[in-house]
C-alpha cells in the first residue's frame, strides 16, 4: 500500500510518512526561528529586538516537541544510535531538511523579516487548528500549545504589515519588495507531498489544500489595511519539503550544525 | 525642619535610606552622575548582547540555543529597564544612543574581547555576569528609586545567567580533552578583564567617597574584587581549572585571596577604543540603529494616518 | 538634527501590571512604543518574559499628572496621624488568629 523508492525506507523508520511529517512541521519551525534569532542584538529598535527574539524562542521550542516526538518513534524500532532533539537537527544534511523554503529565505530588511513570519504564521495557525483535532493524539497536544504563540505572532506580524504598508513611501516600497521576493516561495504550502497525502487520508496531518482559501483571505484582509495587492498566483518554487532546498538552506546549516559536526559524539 | 537647606534635606534622606523619586529636589552633580552611571550600565547591557549574541546561530544544541538566545534577549531587557530608569533623570532614549554611537558614552570594557570559542559563552556567563552581579546586588539599595528599582528586575532575571555559564564550564570539564582545552582557553582570555571590570583601584577612584555618600555605591571597587576573586578561586576548583594568576593564593592572616598585580595598561588601552572589538561592538550598534531608521518612521507615520483619520471621522460625525 | 530624527522618536508609555487575578495593577516601569497596541504588546513582550502579568495597562507618559513633592506635606501628612487607619494600632491578643 505504501509507495516505497527502496528497501531502507522499509527498515529505517525515518522514512516513515508520519516521520516526514513531524520533521516537515519541526524544520519549518526551527529554521524560521534560526533566522529570527539572528535579528537578536540588531532590532530596529529595543522592544522589537526583544520581540522578535521572543518569537524565534517559540519557534525553537515548537521545533524542539515535535523533534522529540520524531525521536521516540523513530527509536520504538530503531535499532542503531538512539535519535535524540539533537541528533534530529544537528546531524541531517540539507537534502533531508523538509523546512518551507519560505522559512530558509535570508533576513533581509524588516520588512521581509515581517512578511515572512505573516505568510509563515497564518500558514502555522491554520495547520495546528488542523491537528489540534486530528487523530494523532501527540500532535494534537503538540498542535495546540503552538496554537496559542502562534496566533499572537500572526496578530503582531500583521500589525506590522499594516504600519509598513501604510506608513511612509518607504516602507510600502520596501514592503512590496519583500512580496515580489517572497511571494513564489508561498504556493508550496498547499501543494501537499507524498508523506502528507498519507498524512490526510489517515487523519493525522492538515488537509492543506483546503487551507489555501481561508490562509489567502486573511492575507488579503491585511493586506487591504496595508494598501498591498495581493498579486496574481504565478509560477511558485516548490521543493523544501522534499529536501529539494534553495542555496541559502547548506549555509544557514553548515553554520548552526559546526560545533555537532566538528567535535563528534560530544556532550555540550 | 526650618533652616535646612535643600542639599541638606537631600542628604538626610538619602542617610536615612528614604528613596529619592524623580520629582524630589536633587543636586545637579548626583543628577549628573547618575544619568552618566545608568546609562553607562544600559550601554553595557546592550552592547553586552553581541559577544554572546555570536553564538546563538551556532549553540551546539537546541537546548543551549534556547537558553542563549533567552538569556542575550534578557540584556535588551536589562538594557531597556535602565534606559527608563534614566528618563526619570531628563534625558531621551535617543540622546543616550546619540552619545553611545558618537563614542561619548562609556560602557564596560569588557565586552571589546571576542568570543572565539562556545566556551566563551561559557566563560561569560560565569565570570562576567558573575562580576556584574557581584557589583549589581548591592545597587538594588541604591539611593535613586527607579534605578534600585529597575536593578531589582534586573538581579532577579540574572540569576540564571550564571548558572547557566557554569553549566556550560561544567559540562566542558567532563568531556573530551578537546572541550577541556576550550573551555580552560576561555578562562585564560577572559579572568583578567573580568577582575578589571570592577575598574580602577580605590586610590585611583576619586569618585568613590562622593558616590558612597550619595549611596549610588554602596562598597568600593577593592572590596568587590577581593570578594569575586575569593569566590572564583574556590568555584574555578569544582571545574578543574585554573585561574591565569600564578600569584594566587590563599592568605590566612587576611582570610583572603591574594592575587597578582592587574595589568591596568591593557584596560585603559581598551576603554580608549583600543581592544580588540570597540571599531565592531559600535559599528553594529550604530548599523542596527541607521538601518531601523525607517522603521521607525514608518511605524510613527502610520500613528500619524490613523489619528488623522479617526479626527476626520469624528468631525464628520 | 534633522527632521527624520525627530520623526522616527517614538513617545514613552508607563506600563501597570495586574500579576495576578484580585491584585491592583502595579507601575513596573516603561517603554517606547508608536501607538497603544504596540505598547501594549511591547508591555507583554518586555516586562512578562517570566509570566509577570494577568493583565496590562498602558498610558502614554505625557498624560500623566503627578502631585508635586513640595506638596507632599499637606496632601499626606493628614493621614500620617490617622493611626488608626493602620492595623497594627489595635493592640489584641495573641491567640486572636485570622483577622
Amino acid at each position: 500500500m505504501m509507495q516505497t523508492d527502496n528497501n531502507t525506507q522499509h527498515t529505517n523508520p525515518i522514512h516513515r510518512p508520519l516521520v516526514q511529517y513531524i520533521l516537515h512541521l519541526a524544520d519549518t519551525a526551527l529554521i524560521l526561528g534560526h533566522r529570527n534569532s539572528e535579528w537578536c542584538g540588531h532590532g530596529p529598535v529595543l522592544e522589537q529586538d526583544i520581540a522578535i527574539s521572543n518569537i524565534a524562542l517559540d519557534m525553537v521550542g515548537q521545533a524542539r516537541m515535535l523533534y522529540q516526538y520524531a525521536a521516540e518513534i523513530v527509536n520504538t524500532t530503531n535499532v542503531g544510535t538512539a535519535a535524540t532533539e539533537d541528533t534530529l537537527a544537528y546531524l541531517r544534511d540539507a537534502t533531508a531538511f523538509k523546512n518551507l523554503l519560505l522559512a530558509e529565505q535570508q533576513n533581509g530588511d524588516w520588512a521581509v523579516t515581517i512578511l515572512r513570519q505573516f505568510f509563515c504564521s497564518t500558514w502555522q495557525y491554520y495547520v495546528y487548528t488542523q491537528l489540534a483535532e486530528c487523530k494523532d493524539a501527540r500532535l494534537t497536544e503538540i498542535a495546540a500549545k503552538a496554537l496559542k504563540e502562534v496566533t499572537y505572532h500572526i496578530k503582531w506580524s500583521a500589525e506590522w504589515v499594516i504600519r509598513l504598508g501604510d506608513g511612509t513611501e518607504e516602507s510600502h516600497q520596501r514592503l512590496v519588495q519583500a512580496l515580489e521576493l517572497l511571494w513564489p516561495f508561498t504556493g508550496e504550502m498547499f501543494i501537499p507531498v507524498a508523506y502528507e497525502k498519507e498524512g490526510i487520508a489517515e487523519g493525522w496531518a492538515a488537509h492543506i489544500q483546503s487551507l489555501q482559501q481561508p490562509w489567502l483571505q486573511k492575507i488579503t484582509e491585511i493586506f487591504q489595511e496595508a494598501c498591498i495587492t495581493v498579486p496574481e498566483r504565478q509560477w511558485q518554487q516548490t521543493g523544501g519539503k522534499t529536501g529539494i532546498h534553495t542555496e541559502l538552506l547548506g549555509f544557514l546549516l553548515a553554520e548552526m550544525q559546526f560545533l555537532q559536526r566538528a567535535y563528534p559524539d560530544s556532550e555540550w | 525642619m526650618a533652616n535646612l537647606t535643600n542639599e541638606e534635606v537631600f542628604q538626610d534622606k538619602v542617610d536615612q535610606e528614604i528613596r529619592i523619586e524623580p520629582k524630589d529636589w536633587m543636586p545637579e552633580a548626583y543628577r549628573q552622575t547618575l544619568i552618566r552611571q545608568i546609562s553607562q550600565h544600559a550601554h553595557s547591557e546592550i552592547i553586552g548582547m553581541l559577544p554572546e549574541g555570536n553564538w546563538i546561530t551556532r549553540a551546539p544544541s537546541l537546548k543551549r540555543k534556547a537558553i542563549l538566545l533567552a538569556k542575550v534577549q534578557d540584556e535588551a531587557g536589562h538594557g531597556l529597564y535602565l534606559y527608563s530608569a534614566a528618563e526619570t533623570l531628563g534625558i531621551t532614549r535617543d540622546q543616550m544612543y546619540e552619545q553611545l554611537h558618537s563614542g561619548q558614552a562609556k560602557y564596560s570594557s569588557i565586552f571589546n574581547y571576542p568570543t572565539l570559542t562556545w566556551a566563551d559563552v561559557g566563560a561569560i556567563g560565569w565570570l562576567v555576569d558573575g562580576a556584574a552581579i557581584m557589583n549589581q546586588v548591592p545597587l538594588c539599595r541604591n539611593s535613586y528609586g527607579p534605578y534600585a528599582r529597575a536593578m531589582v528586575r534586573v538581579c532577579k532575571e540574572e540569576s540564571f545567567h550564571q548558572r547557566q555559564g557554569f553549566e556550560i564550564l561544567l559540562t566542558l570539564s567532563r568531556g573530551t580533552e578537546a572541550q577541556r582545552n576550550m573551555a580552560q582557553d576561555a578562562i585564560n582570555r577572559w579572568w583578567w578583564p573580568s577582575i578589571m571590570m570592577f575598574g580602577p583601584g580605590d586610590e585611583a577612584s576619586p569618585h568613590t567617597a562622593q558616590s558612597m555618600r550619595w549611596k549610588i555605591k554602596r562598597f568600593t571597587n577593592d572590596e568587590l574584587r577581593q570578594k569575586f576573586v575569593d569566590i572564583c578561586a574556590e568555584q574555578v576548583k569544582i571545574l578543574g581549572f585554573t585561574l591565569p594568576d600564578e600569584e594566587l593564593k590563599w592568605n590566612d592572616a587576611s582570610g583572603h585571596y591574594d592575587f597578582g598585580a592587574i595589568d591596568w595598561t591593557e584596560f585603559n588601552n581598551v576603554i580608549r577604543g583600543n581592544g580588540p572589538c570597540n571599531k565592531q561592538r559600535l559599528d553594529a550598534r550604530r548599523k542596527a540603529w541607521n538601518d531601523g531608521a525607517w522603521v521607525r518612521e514608518a511605524a510613527m507615520a502610520h500613528t500619524e494616518k490613523r489619528k488623522n483619520r479617526m479626527a476626520a471621522a469624528e468631525a464628520a460625525a | 538634527m534633522n527632521t527624520r530624527d525627530i520623526e522616527q522618536s517614538w513617545p514613552l508609555w508607563e506600563v501597570f501590571i495586574r500579576s495576578k487575578q484580585g491584585l491592583d495593577h502595579k507601575h513596573v516601569g516603561s517603554l517606547h512604543a508608536a501607538d497603544a497596541h504596540m505598547a501594549i504588546e511591547n508591555a507583554r513582550d518586555v516586562y512578562t518574559r517570566r509570566m509577570e502579568g494577568v493583565s496590562i495597562w498602558v498610558v502614554e507618559s505625557q498624560h500623566i499628572h503627578a502631585s508635586n513633592p513640595d506638596d507632599a506635606g499637606s496632601l499626606y501628612d493628614p493621614a500620617n496621624d490617622k493611626v488608626y487607619r493602620h492595623p497594627t494600632f489595635y493592640n489584641l491578643p495573641d491567640e486572636l488568629t485570622h483577622m
